[in-house]
């Protein structure tokens, strides 16, 4: 019988896991559908001659432990020149510029200056109970043995090691809404706006939504600034590849896996969609866990109360991507050339992202959206022409189930968000060179990721920790038998971490135990 | 009488709940109210010749059966009668009704799916799952889990082991069900949008949060742990109004031997050497008493009641940001006879329950979004009632009281103070809203009192006219209400206590915050317990 691993997925939290394995001396097989290693992690040419990261386009959490086990560095990852700044445009004037622990100008109150420095520092502090749990498999709800009874102290201590006062905070903090949260600290609305995105970019929760909190404590448990990777995205996910590959993993692109193969409750292989089947003693999947089950394993493999739970796990998305191809660099109104290639925000107000996300909640687009939008191009000329610029937006919100359908509305809504850039870098249209917009539909379609979200499920507290993605599929391994799940759908959840990818890699290692 | 041992700063359910308790350890106890009347927002008033309203709160299940029993309200004139069923009316002209019978709704939910009637059967069983675990906690003082003291560290074993009990699986959807929103809790249950339209309506009441608001199912419970005669979930009306509640409450209170002063409004509670001397009154009178517990809400009773001297300006911050958010109006309506609503019919038993008329989920999140951009809801939600159809002493013969809640209402209208003719404008909102499915109801009316957060506040003294005293998201709830370190019942100052719905486990006339703030002072003043242990009936 074979030992071969197959991993299905080369997303990076595939190529994590295969790289762990294989250096663990693991007969290691990824099968990727796509033509490019990476999957939401890449690089591609949306025009010719111009490139833009496709997905993700920021790095924010990628754990420095996977970097420095992988020695990635030696695999070709580098940083490029960016300051990790935050640029909340503002159209009337002065942006608002912070760079994660202070706002270094366009306050226009004067004491929200200590009270951001405050308030990002007690966040900070909050987050790393939540990074102290990344690591490691979610606890068990339960106190059947002690390994799962010290598990859950464990959390409590590390809660009580807080301290009392951040205790408090985090117990009373954690299922609350953003705005809250803004207007208890806060005056400034350009303030207010570029720390309510950070709460909801990539979720289909609006400022006022329980839970995002959550999601900005999420956002905040890596470094406090984004980072550039030289290459964008996509060498992220080169160099974990090479990784994998350094340590005898084989990688086959273009082939687009069909079915997961289960006999008698066990993964014994998947069928290829040119119907070529590959044997193997183990399957992971990187895929989303709705993709996985209801397409891949079939639910008649699972008992009816975990199907029912798959089913309802929630995995809308409402993040569009824009790519821009440009003749010059835009000029976005009061904001000097030095800051272009650094993180910039349209959403001056809380308010503002509210009014954006109500649609959404219909199935209709925000008529006025929010942009995180990043100029990789700055940093990294390689990616245009000379002289030449990209632009990668993330535009929200744009949900995947719009009524009437994206095809219909897709132009519809590119011009409504070249709208918005015009009005904050007046001129923008006449340096527009070409356009691609992915809209949920096109996420899924492209990338695979079910409902185009971009965590592979909503990183609510109903979805977090043990619950991820689903209760009884937190701890990597599923029902069937040597069948694991290693992507963002599970613990500890989206944005290019990796550590989903490495987790699954040690519970396979000891065995499928936990 | 200018000494008291105890002194109690509100006559509303919770404070005269609060007194009754301790008048009945023997404590000299004395309630002062500031209308002239009692009951906060339990009251019945005659407000229109011959007609007796309900005109706060209207209805009657959440009152710990515990405190009925122990202060013998029974004795003390309160009676509370179930009502049967509700309905929920579509656009289309037809109802789904709520049918007390739970084969027969299950039957009527299969007309519109026929797996939303199986799911109804799991739906039922899972909340009440959660009610038994939340009305286990009611009667009992939060620990504070950042405590390392023995009574914290005891009280969070047993809640832990409680959980515990549940077993990974129902633990799992336990978290579940206090962190997602009404709308996506039912999604996992239903198909048939009027199905979940007539469930979210309770996980809506009384908050400033929409049905897609994570957080929601759990205000589902506070409308569902109730019971009236032992029959969870059941809701009813207390015989000649809620001011019966409050009348029982005050005779059990004077047959203890309390007393309670009205027009009597309490300006400070007078503090000197760090601790509580007494009150002083807007009249300049004195009262003095070493215990003053406070009925009022958190931000009334720190920013009101203390001189700022006298409170730490972090706790001032605190209450300051404790959400209150007025989200709800009320319609108090004397009618000439009972209009005919014709999807129902006629002399449908269904007419005496509550009639809701949001058919979808969507209509109720629009309505949301109204109240968030500084309006009242253009197609509001109603929980609307005809209480005399039960309890025939509310109106004349052959009359009628109709009782109308409604959700949302802001507490400033695009950001100005409510005026009269936005009174107006709002009263012809929710007729329109009514006069949709009943022609005849306009013609009928004789009378209509219409409160907004405005007179809820000016009146009754609910800040922001939030009919629970602040917000019910998890935030607020259990240990962290009304905020993180003052959970226990205990002001910042000593001998300062509170006893409001703001406390825990909150609003919706339960008596349990002033009985469990009356057993903290029992213990701190070193007193035999007077005050019931919670049931294990569940």
């Amino acid at each position: 019988m074979t030992k071969r691993i197959i991993i299905v997925g080369a997303g990076h939290n595939g190529l994590v896991c295969a790289a762990y394995l294989a250096r663990a001396g693991r007969e290691v097989l990824v099968l990727e559908a796509n033509a490019q290693v990476g999957g939401a992690a890449v690089t591609r040419t949306f025009a010719p001659g111009y490139q833009v990261p496709a997905v993700a386009h920021l790095l924010y959490g990628f754990d420095p432990v996977i970097e420095r086990e992988l020695q990635l560095r030696q695999h070709g990852l580098t940083d490029a020149k960016s300051r990790g700044l935050t640029v909340a445009l503002n159209p009337n004037g002065a942006p608002l510029v912070h760079d994660g622990r202070q706002v270094l100008s366009g306050l226009s109150h004067a004491e929200d200056r200590q009270a951001f420095a405050d308030f990002m520092h007690k966040m900070r502090r909050l987050a790393v109970l939540l990074k102290r749990q990344h690591g490691r498999t979610p606890p068990k709800l339960t106190w059947a043995s002690w390994r799962d009874a010290w598990s859950l102290v464990r959390l409590a201590l590390q809660m009580r090691l807080l301290g009392r006062a951040d205790m408090r905070e985090l117990l009373r903090m954690i299922t609350m809404p953003m705005h809250d949260v803004l207007e208890e600290s806060f005056a400034d609305d350009l303030l207010k706006g570029a720390l309510a995105v950070d709460a909801v970019l990539g979720t289909k929760l609006g400022p006022r939504s329980g839970n995002t909190v959550l999601n900005f404590l999420h956002r905040h448990t890596g470094a406090s600034a984004p980072r550039v990777p030289v290459g964008g995205m996509g060498a992220v996910s080169e160099s974990l590849a090479s990784a994998a590959r350094a340590a005898g993993a084989q990688i086959r692109l273009g082939t687009r896996v069909a079915a997961i193969n289960i006999e008698s409750g066990r993964a014994t292989g998947v069928t290829l969609a040119s119907g070529e089947v590959i044997g193997a003693s183990t399957v992971v999947s990187g895929a989303d866990p709705k993709t996985t089950f209801e397409h891949l394993v079939g639910l008649q493999h699972l008992e009816a109360e975990l199907a029912r739970r798959i089913h309802h796990m929630r995995c809308e998305g409402t993040a569009a991507k824009l790519h821009v191809a440009l003749r010059a660099l835009p000029q976005f109104t009061g904001v000097e050339v030095a800051l272009v290639g650094e993180r910039l925000l349209i959403a001056p107000s809380a308010l503002y992202v509210d009014e954006a996300f109500n649609p959404a909640k219909y199935g209709e687009y925000s008529s006025d959206p929010i942009l995180e939008i990043s100029i990789p191009s700055i940093a990294d000329p390689t990616l245009a022409p000379a002289g030449h610029h990209v632009l990668s937006a993330i535009v929200q919100y744009a949900p995947a189930q719009l009524t009437g359908g994206w095809e219909a509305q897709r132009a519809a809504f590119e011009a409504r968000v070249l709208a918005v850039l015009e009005r904050y870098a007046p001129g923008f249209g006449s340096h527009v060179v070409a356009t691609e917009l992915l809209t949920p539909a096109d996420l899924e379609a492209q990338f695979g990721l079910r409902g185009g979200h971009w965590h592979h499920g909503e990183l609510t507290l109903d979805q977090y920790l043990t619950l991820r993605p689903v209760p009884g599929l937190g701890h990597y391994a599923t029902p069937v038998q040597a069948l694991y799940l290693c992507g963002a759908g599970c613990h500890p959840g989206g944005g290019v971490m990796g550590v989903a990818g490495r987790n699954a890699a040690c519970v396979i290692l000891q065995g499928g135990v936990s | 009488m200018n000494k008291a041992d105890v002194i109690v700063v509100g006559a509303g359910h919770n404070g005269l709940t609060s007194a009754a308790f301790l008048a009945k350890a023997g404590l000299k106890v004395l309630v002062l109210e500031k209308n002239p009347w009692i009951g906060g927002a339990a009251v019945s008033r005659s407000l229109h010749k011959d007609w007796i309203y309900s005109n706060c709160s209207y209805v009657c299940s959440l009152l710990r059966p515990e405190i009925f029993r122990e202060l013998e309200l029974g004795k003390h004139g309160l009676h509370v009668v179930p009502y049967g069923g509700g309905v929920t009316f579509t656009r289309d002209g037809d109802i789904l009704g709520n049918y007390v019978d739970e084969e027969v709704k299950r039957r009527e939910i299969m007309r519109y799916s026929a797996r939303d009637g199986d799911a109804y059967l799991r739906y039922s069983r899972d909340v009440m799952r959660q009610c038994r675990l939340v009305r286990s906690l009611l009667m009992r003082t939060p620990p504070d889990p950042t405590s390392w003291r023995w009574r914290d560290l005891t009280e969070m074993r047993h809640i832990g082991r409680e959980f515990a009990a549940l077993g990974p699986a129902v633990l799992a959807d336990t978290i579940r069900f206090h962190t997602m929103s009404i709308a996506d809790y039912l999604n996992e249950y239903f198909e048939s949008d009027v199905v979940k339209a007539n469930l979210a309506g309770s996980g809506i009441i009384g908050t400033a949060l929409g049905v897609q608001s994570p957080g929601t199912a759990y205000v589902l419970l506070h409308h569902y742990m109730g019971d009236v005669d032992g029959q969870m979930g059941a809701w009813g009306f207390a015989r000649g109004g809620m001011g019966a509640v409050s009348q029982a409450l005050a005779g059990a209170l004077k047959s203890f031997g309390g007393t309670i002063q009205v027009d009597a409004p309490v300006a400070q509670i007078v503090v000197r050497g760090g601790r509580v001397r007494g009150v002083a009154l807007d009249n300049g009178d004195e009262y003095s008493a070493p215990v003053v517990i406070s009925g009022l809400d958190p931000k009334r009773t720190f920013l009101g009641l203390l001189a700022s001297g006298d409170l730490d300006p972090a706790i001032a911050k605190r209450a300051r940001d404790f959400k209150i958010r007025g989200s709800s109006g009320k319609l108090n309506i004397a009618l000439d006879g009972v209009p005919t609503f014709p999807a129902l019919g006629k002399n449908n038993p269904l007419a005496a329950g509550d009639m809701h008329f949001l058919d979808s989920l969507e209509r109720y999140e629009r309505a949301y979004d109204d109240w968030k951009r500084g309006m009242w809801s253009q197609d509001p939600y109603l929980d609307l009632l005809i209480p005399s159809l039960t309890d025939p002493t509310m109106a004349p013969p052959g009359k009628h009281f109709m009782s109308v809640f409604v959700q949302y209402v802001p507490v400033k209208v695009k950001g100005q103070d409510w005026t009269d003719a936005d009174r107006d404008a709002f009263k012809k909102t929710v007729f329109q809203q009514i006069s949709r499915y009943s022609p005849d109801f306009e013609s009928l009316v004789l009378h209509a009192e219409v409160r907004t957060p405005r007179e809820l506040e000016a009146e009754v003294g609910l800040t922001e006219g939030n009919i629970f005293q602040g917000e019910l998201t998890f935030d607020q709830l259990l240990f962290n209400r009304p905020f993180p370190g003052f959970a226990q019942y205990r002001g910042p100052v000593k001998g300062m206590y509170m006893c409001g719905s703001g406390t825990h486990p909150g609003g919706g006339v339960m008596a349990a915050p002033g009985a469990n703030a009356a057993r903290e002072v029992l213990l701190d003043l070193k007193r035999g317990n007077t005050v019931p242990n919670g049931w294990s009936d569940d």
